[in-house]
């Protein structure tokens, strides 16, 4: 792999930059693999790489349906956070954290992960609670997390409206100062790179129509266009398509896919330092490096695979944000988006076997896709590797919705971003 | 300054209406009509930006919504501060104020200017995904100065004084455009009969025919579109929309449109005027005629001011009477742009030659440019600009048949404008934001609107016709399409003569050779506001970013505040080139709302603040605030918190309100409280199934409390339900949970027991209902009402009908605090009176109200759970320790019943909620605090369980706590430990949740 | 934003009016107390979730508080019939 560093670039600007390698090969699928994945997203290629970097599983291939990273890595609103209620989803989140903390290094691809801090404001005494409770879960379990009063938050953020005369007052917030954004492109890339001159196979334009399945047992994928593709193991990161891939599989999945929708305003000088997150009026902020006012809608209702929403959604995002950084209404809103996500009942996601021996599903991320992927390819390779769940990923079992063993981020977390 | 680029006469602005404006703290002179960038232009002002990662200098390209440039910074006080205005889409008024957002000390003579010369090279596409990664602990250093560099213009600091409206719109036709093509479909529309909108960003209808020469049906085109426009408004149901923008197009026909009330004429809107409005329109059918915008070709610093595409340069010399420049070189690949030079010549400029790439130039306007005696170069292009702030002479050379390279000498020729034409893409976003791919044509070279589940139809530019006749013809087709999928009868429209030309065939070419190879030839740029140069696209795809989706995402090309309108089909040429595709193979990136930017104000509307959400009172609001209440919001509901008087603490006023409570009597406002009528002959079986416990044998005046469960067995909400007769009930609910109590009810009815005859009817705002409660409460009530209240007559848990302070009331002997308790509910209209009717009586037993903190510090006295606050979605009733409320004997197996049993629900060592009394019983526990067995432990410690809810009791003297405790019921007396953030611990005993009057005998007497 | 006729009040209403519920066509078990854990989970979780026709409730919340049926393209949008609870849908998936 040619190493990036400032001293290359200079390099590279002498021969006006005519020798860059490529980022990665664009190989011939072999017939068969030690382990196929089906989903060149970002948990897809993180996947990848951690089979390929831990376990010394080198014989994958990526079948990506469209181009690498097309999917909600390159759709979201960038946040990354640990700060989650429950035991199970705080230690998996906060592995992913700190694999991310690392990140840049380890792929030598600048994620540009900027630890600026996310606060979750508190407007009701409900929320004062429920943020406590967090805060001291988190930090008894190694997760710095603070509470900070109205005034403290005003003077952190002075663009946000402390003021008594807001219709549900801010009383407070928890903050996560690790929390911050990464460039979502950079996650994809990096990690799909990495993968690469590692000697995985990245097939682009490669969709999955079939599963070849014999008593029970996964032996190959069908593809489109280079027909069947033998396996060991199979892995499907398909986020906003898993009960597509579920249905060929022959079972069904604890989800729904949904739009979530997000919208950026045109770049504006720098208003806004950290993320700003509001269960209780909901809308949540950021700023991008660029200036870019990047902003998150709500989820849709209903099943969307359409990559947009309803405009109400739109409105009552714009709605929250002026309403909790007034100063913003004569900013304007230059474009929005809307990805498919695999929303569980309890908003956490399935990491796990399935009923079909060999085949493992890692989907059900629902909006917290993007701040899991490095801890979601690490555990889910180990997952593929051992052929069993890894430890952090045992409690996000397929069978948990049998059980009852639900780890529900909606109660207490509200919209779990 | 004089407006030395202004013609003495033409275009539709007023000469005799002058305005004075101010752009970078200096003031200049332009006229009724103008934009912006046309007076800019008029004035000779050349640079307007300076660009994004190079700080090159920048000047006005397009004429309208393309332009990626002339982004200013406008308004004149801090209030009124507008960042990234298009130049070319504000119109002047006078005093107006406005600046270039980058540039320092200005946008003329940029510092960073010489670093973009210096590090330009060092910055390719992606540069910095390759560095500023070491040492890992500076990259929030780096960051920094990247993040000063972030934005073009800036949010105001004072808050918007301006107002927003929606108006929701229903219309037959919603034409979006109204060029010749828009406006002959919404005429043939309305004279159909259809209920007609027609919209168009401009400030005037017309299109691109308001900047034409050409006449249509013996007029001029002005004086064509003033008959039509005539004519549309004499139809009361067509509704004609100037300066209003369909910024999106949404599913099932649902366009928005942004309309500009008054930043047309100020920066502030007048006294009582919104300043925008977005129209919410359903349109059973719609019209796209939103037209073409002339694409720019790509050649070496095509970005020096005096660059612009040919379309524009006509625009300014016959719209705005302003030509931008003395000494015009035109470049082109089709025959439309001689029109410019015509344009030019015509206005007593020089053109110093039409450079054709085509080997072969022949056409009628081909023909009138020969004749006028314009030097016409064909097989032949500009491949690179001279000059620093205003071009100062170009490089002509010769090129290939295909335009691949260059193959003759080159020659210089001096002049300060290039005007570029690389034909014309269609205007498809719209069509593109409900989902539907747009497709390529290649006769036109260029993408059209592809196939469409929306009531859509498209007539003229956006079509890729382009011929006036044709587009006039498209435009009644469409309107007669229309009008017949309406059910009506298409009206015939005659189409207007105009002049018809014949034309030679276009050459399909974007990027223009250079002698050099792309890499080391001058920046060629694409996309100029994010900096993409065709050598970035080029270096992307050779790094294997080899989709369209990576290219734009590796360069940023087409995420600027123009959305590529200028540079994403040159982008997708030049990147299928580069990857040995064609351009469909290639595919095109997703148009998405908006069209243009709009106003965070605009979208919001009228919803914030005070109508973010609406707050809803009881009827004894009134007294609430004339007694000083604080309130809580709980849903939407504003309820008193407690109600302080003069110079206390919380602490002192709810501990005065918890005591009157206990030793005489106080009184709550539980009017939010959910409430719903359900009647019916199967309704005691209805509550069967959705409550977990008994509800049988519940006689006619009793009342009984119930858990409600989803189908999980986790609790969702609780309340008391009494029974009003034998087929009729009346349900009380959590404040915050009633609605979707409601909804579930119906559900489950509607969907899953239609056999049930059982209704239900929300009646939470026709009750006003007031809790009474306390030793003294029946003494008092007494002395009001002409019920029996004897413990013998009306028990515990029983209701009555009678009447209170001379109104009917419904009285439930229910009781949240364990203290004796009625609940009077009376119609809302009369709730004030009671109330105040009941502290005439009640001051001499010191009647004290009390609020929402009080009824929770009150009940945690006796455990009773609040819904919402000890429960999370994840506890059953056996984890509340309340087995007692579920009834497993029932007949039919209620909703959560099955999912209680599953194995993880019957787990001894679930989470399970306790009392909690914390060693020193000044100490109260934090609400949220989390147990553990051993405080010692190191970190990540093994959690025990949260304090849910958690007070200082005054009448106990002492704090109490319930909390969830993993297998807590079975670990009474034991004691976990509370490690706070501050490093204290807490120390606290499991024992009942009952901490007072654990039998109860309070609330019997 | 989609434009939902209510089969009830017999008017193209606003998305805004209505709730969306999730699969239609979920019965439940006749008899949970005899459902195995799997069975119970697969009724209250287990989704169809397709990419293409949907039977779908909807609630109109703001208007008749009528539940009834909608068969929706989950990928255009396009709602293909509307019909009262306990009727079945005429537009059907294929396979």
């Amino acid at each position: 792999m040619q190493r990036y560093s400032g001293f290359g670039l200079l390099k590279h600007s002498l021969s006006y930059h005519e020798n860059w390698q490529r980022v990665w090969r664009n190989p011939q699928p072999k017939k068969k693999y030690d382990v196929i994945i089906i989903g060149g997203g970002g948990h897809g290629l993180a996947t990848a790489y951690y089979l390929a970097k831990e376990h010394g599983i080198t014989n994958v291939a990526v079948l990506e349906k469209g181009h690498l990273g097309g999917g909600n890595i390159s759709r979201n609103t960038t946040i990354v956070r640990s700060n989650y209620l429950w035991d199970e989803s705080a230690a998996l989140y906060e592995h992913s954290m700190k694999l991310w903390e690392g990140l840049s290094q380890e792929l030598n691809y600048n994620q540009m992960f900027s630890q600026r801090g996310v606060y979750h404001t508190c407007h009701t005494l409900g929320d004062m609670r429920t943020n406590e409770r967090l805060v001291n879960a988190n930090r008894l379990k190694g997760i710095p997390n603070e509470m900070l009063d109205a005034e403290q938050l005003q003077k952190e953020i002075p663009a946000l409206d402390c003021s008594k005369s807001a219709r549900y007052p801010v009383m407070g917030a928890s903050v996560q100062r690790r929390g911050g954004n990464a460039r979502h492109d950079a996650v994809a890339w990096g990690y799909a790179r990495a993968a690469d001159s590692l000697g995985v196979d990245l097939i682009q334009n490669c969709e999955v129509i079939d599963m070849e399945i014999n008593d029970g047992k996964i032996t190959g994928v069908k593809t489109k266009k280079h027909g069947v593709i033998k396996a060991d193991r199979v892995g499907c990161v398909t986020a906003g398509n898993s009960g597509v891939l579920a249905k060929m599989a022959g079972f069904e999945l604890p989800l729904e896919s949904h739009p979530l929708q997000a919208l950026v305003s045109e770049p504006i000088k720098p208003f806004l330092d950290t993320v700003v997150m509001s269960n209780h009026v909901h809308g949540y902020m950021s700023q991008s490096d660029k200036g870019d006012l990047v902003i998150g809608a709500g989820i849709d209702g209903w099943v969307g695979y359409g990559q947009r929403g309803s405009y109400s959604i739109i409105e009552h995002t714009i709605q929250a944000i002026v309403e909790l950084f007034p100063c913003t209404s004569r900013v304007r809103m230059n474009r929005q988006w809307g990805g498919i996500v695999d929303t569980c009942p309890d908003a956490s996601p399935v990491i796990s076997e399935t009923p079909i021996k060999n085949l493992f599903f890692n989907c059900g991320w629902g909006t917290g896709g993007f701040k899991g992927t490095p801890g979601s390819g690490n555990v889910f390779a180990h997952t593929l590797a051992h052929g069993k769940a890894h430890p952090l990923a045992e409690p996000f079992s397929y069978y948990r919705f049998h059980t009852g063993a639900l780890i529900d981020e909606h109660g207490a977390a509200g919209v779990a971003h | 300054m004089s407006q030395k680029n202004r013609l003495q006469s033409g275009g539709r602005i007023d000469r005799s209406k002058a305005l004075t404006f101010t752009y970078n703290g200096r003031q200049y002179k332009g006229y009724q009509g103008d934009t912006i960038a046309s007076a800019l232009l008029a004035n000779g002002v050349d640079i307007v930006a300076r660009s994004f990662k190079y700080s090159r200098p920048r000047g006005i390209v397009a004429a309208g919504a393309e332009e990626p440039n002339a982004v200013l910074q406008v308004g004149a006080t801090e209030a009124t501060q507008v960042p990234n205005v298009r130049a070319t889409q504000q119109e002047l008024y006078d005093g107006l104020v406005c600046g270039a957002t980058n540039g320092w000390p200005s946008v003329e003579s940029d510092m960073m200017g010489l670093m973009g010369k210096v590090g330009g090279n060092m910055m390719p596409p992606g540069f910095y995904y390759k560095t500023f990664m070491y040492p890992q602990s500076m990259w929030k250093t780096y960051e920094k100065f990247i993040r000063m560099a972030a934005g073009l213009g800036r949010a105001p600091k004072e808050v918007d004084q301006d107002e927003y409206d929606a108006v929701n719109q229903h219309c037959d036709l919603m034409v979006v455009g109204a060029g010749p093509a828009g406006l002959m479909a919404a005429l043939t529309a309305a004279r159909s009969g259809a209920r007609v909108i027609i919209a168009d960003e401009q400030s005037e209808f017309g299109g691109h025919l308001l900047s034409s020469r050409e006449r249509i049906g013996g007029k001029s085109a002005a004086d064509w579109v003033a008959d039509i426009v005539e004519e549309l408004a004499s139809y009361p149901d067509v509704l004609m929309l100037p300066r209003s923008t369909v910024n999106g197009y949404h599913d099932h026909n649902f366009l928005t449109i942004n309309e500009n009330r008054s930043d047309y004429k100020g920066d502030k809107a007048p006294a009582d005027q919104v300043r925008q409005r977005m129209h919410r329109v359903r349109a059973h059918w719609v019209v796209l005629a939103t037209g073409a915008h002339e694409r720019p070709l790509v050649y070496g610093y095509n970005d020096v001011p005096g660059c612009m595409i040919a379309s524009a340069v006509s625009t300014y010399i016959n719209r705005y009477g302003v030509v931008p420049g003395n000494k015009l070189v035109l470049m082109t690949t089709n025959d439309s742009a001689y029109q410019t030079a015509l344009d030019w010549a015509d206005a007593g400029r020089e053109v110093v030659a039409v450079v054709d790439t085509r080997a072969k130039a022949e056409g009628d306007l081909v023909e009138a440019v020969r004749k006028r005696g314009i030097k016409v170069i064909t097989g032949s292009a500009v491949i690179e600009v001279s000059g620093k702030k205003r071009v100062s002479g170009v490089t002509v050379a010769a090129i290939d048949a295909k335009g691949d390279k260059v193959v003759g000498g080159a020659q210089h020729m001096s002049c300060d404008t290039v005007a570029s034409s690389g034909g014309w893409s269609p205007v498809v976003h719209l069509s593109c934001h409900t989902g539907s791919r747009p497709v390529w044509r290649e006769d036109i070279f260029g993408f059209v609107p592809g196939p469409t589940v929306q009531k859509q139809l498209i007539a003229g530019g956006i079509n890729g016709t382009y011929a006036l006749e044709k587009v006039l013809a498209e435009g009644v087709e469409a309107g007669r399409e229309a009008a017949t999928r309406l059910g009506l009868t298409a009206a015939d429209v005659q189409l207007p003569n105009v002049r018809s030309l014949s034309e030679g065939k276009a050459m399909e070419l974007y990027h223009i050779p250079h002698t050099k190879p792309t890499s080391r030839a001058p920046k060629q740029f694409v996309d100029y506001q994010n900096d993409v140069t065709a050598a970035a696209i080029e270096l992307a795809t050779r790094e294997g970013f080899e989709a369209i989706e990576h290219v734009k995402r590796y360069t940023a090309m087409g995420f600027g505040t123009d959305q590529g309108k200028l540079g994403n089909i040159n982008g997708m040429a030049i990147t299928a080139k580069s990857v040995g595709q064609t351009i469909p193979e290639t595919g095109t990136t997703v148009f998405r709302p908006n069209y243009t930017p709009i106003a965070f104000g605009a979208i919001a509307g009228r919803n914030c603040k005070e109508l973010f959400e609406p707050k809803r009172f009881s009827a004894m609001h009134k007294w609430h605030e004339e007694n000083g209440a604080l309130y809580e919001d709980v849903g939407q509901w504003k309820r008193p918190w407690y109600f302080p008087k003069a110079g206390e603490t919380m602490q002192q006023s709810l501990d005065r309100e918890c005591k009157a409570v206990r030793e005489s009597v106080g009184i709550l406002d539980a009017s939010t409280l959910g409430k719903i009528d359900i009647q019916g002959k199967d309704a005691r079986e209805f509550l069967a199934r959705v409550y977990t416990n008994a509800w049988a044998k519940l006689g006619v005046g009793k009342c009984r409390y119930g858990l409600m469960c989803k189908e999980d067995g986790m609790v969702f909400d609780d309340g008391v339900t009494s029974c009003l007769g034998e087929n009729h009930f009346l349900m009380t609910t959590t404040t915050g949970g009633a609605a979707g109590v409601l909804e579930w009810l119906e559900l489950y009815h509607q969907t899953e027991w239609p056999e049930l005859e059982v209704y239900f009817t929300s009646v939470t705002d026709h009750w006003a209902t007031m809790t009474i409660s306390g030793p003294n409460s029946r003494k008092l009530l007494a002395e009001l009402t002409d019920i029996d209240l004897s413990n013998d007559t009306f028990k515990f848990m029983d209701w009555r009908e009678g009447s209170v302070a001379g109104v009917p009331a419904r009285v439930f002997r229910i009781s949240f605090t364990g203290e004796l308790s009625f609940e009077v509910n009376v119609q809302a209209n009369y709730g004030l009176h009671v109330w105040e009717k009941l502290f005439e009586h009640g001051a001499k037993y010191n009647l004290t109200p009390y609020g929402t903190e009080t009824m929770h510090i009150l009940r945690a006295e006796k455990g009773f759970i609040i819904a919402g606050q000890d429960t999370d979605g994840s506890v059953t009733p056996h984890d509340l320790g309340m087995s007692w409320c579920v009834a497993d004997s029932k007949p039919f197996s209620y909703i959560g019943k099955r999912g209680m049993m599953r194995s993880d629900c019957v787990r001894k060592d679930r989470k399970q909620m306790v009392g909690l009394k914390t060693k020193d019983p000044k100490v109260v526990l934090p609400e949220g605090a989390q147990a553990v067995a051993d405080p010692k432990q190191p970190i990540p410690m093994d959690l025990l369980g949260h304090v849910s809810s958690s007070y200082w009791s005054a009448n106990l003297n002492r704090s109490i706590a319930l909390g969830f405790v993993k297998g807590g019921l079975e670990r009474m007396g034991e004691t976990v430990y509370y490690p706070l953030a501050d490093g204290r611990v807490i120390e606290a005993e499991i024992c009942s949740p009952i901490f007072l009057d654990p039998k109860g005998e309070r609330q019997n007497v | 934003m989609l434009h939902i006729y209510c089969p009830h009040c017999c008017e193209l209403r606003e998305e805004e009016e209505f709730h969306a519920k999730g699969q239609a066509h979920i019965a439940r078990p006749l008899d949970p107390d005899n459902c195995t854990d799997a069975e119970w989970g697969n009724y209250v979780f287990y989704r169809k979730n397709p990419r293409g026709l949907h039977h779908e409730i909807w609630y109109h919340s703001t208007g008749c508080r009528k539940f009834f049926n909608v068969t929706r393209d989950t990928q255009t949008y396009a709602i293909k019939e509307v019909y009262k609870i306990g009727e079945q849908p005429q537009v059907v998936a294929e396979g």
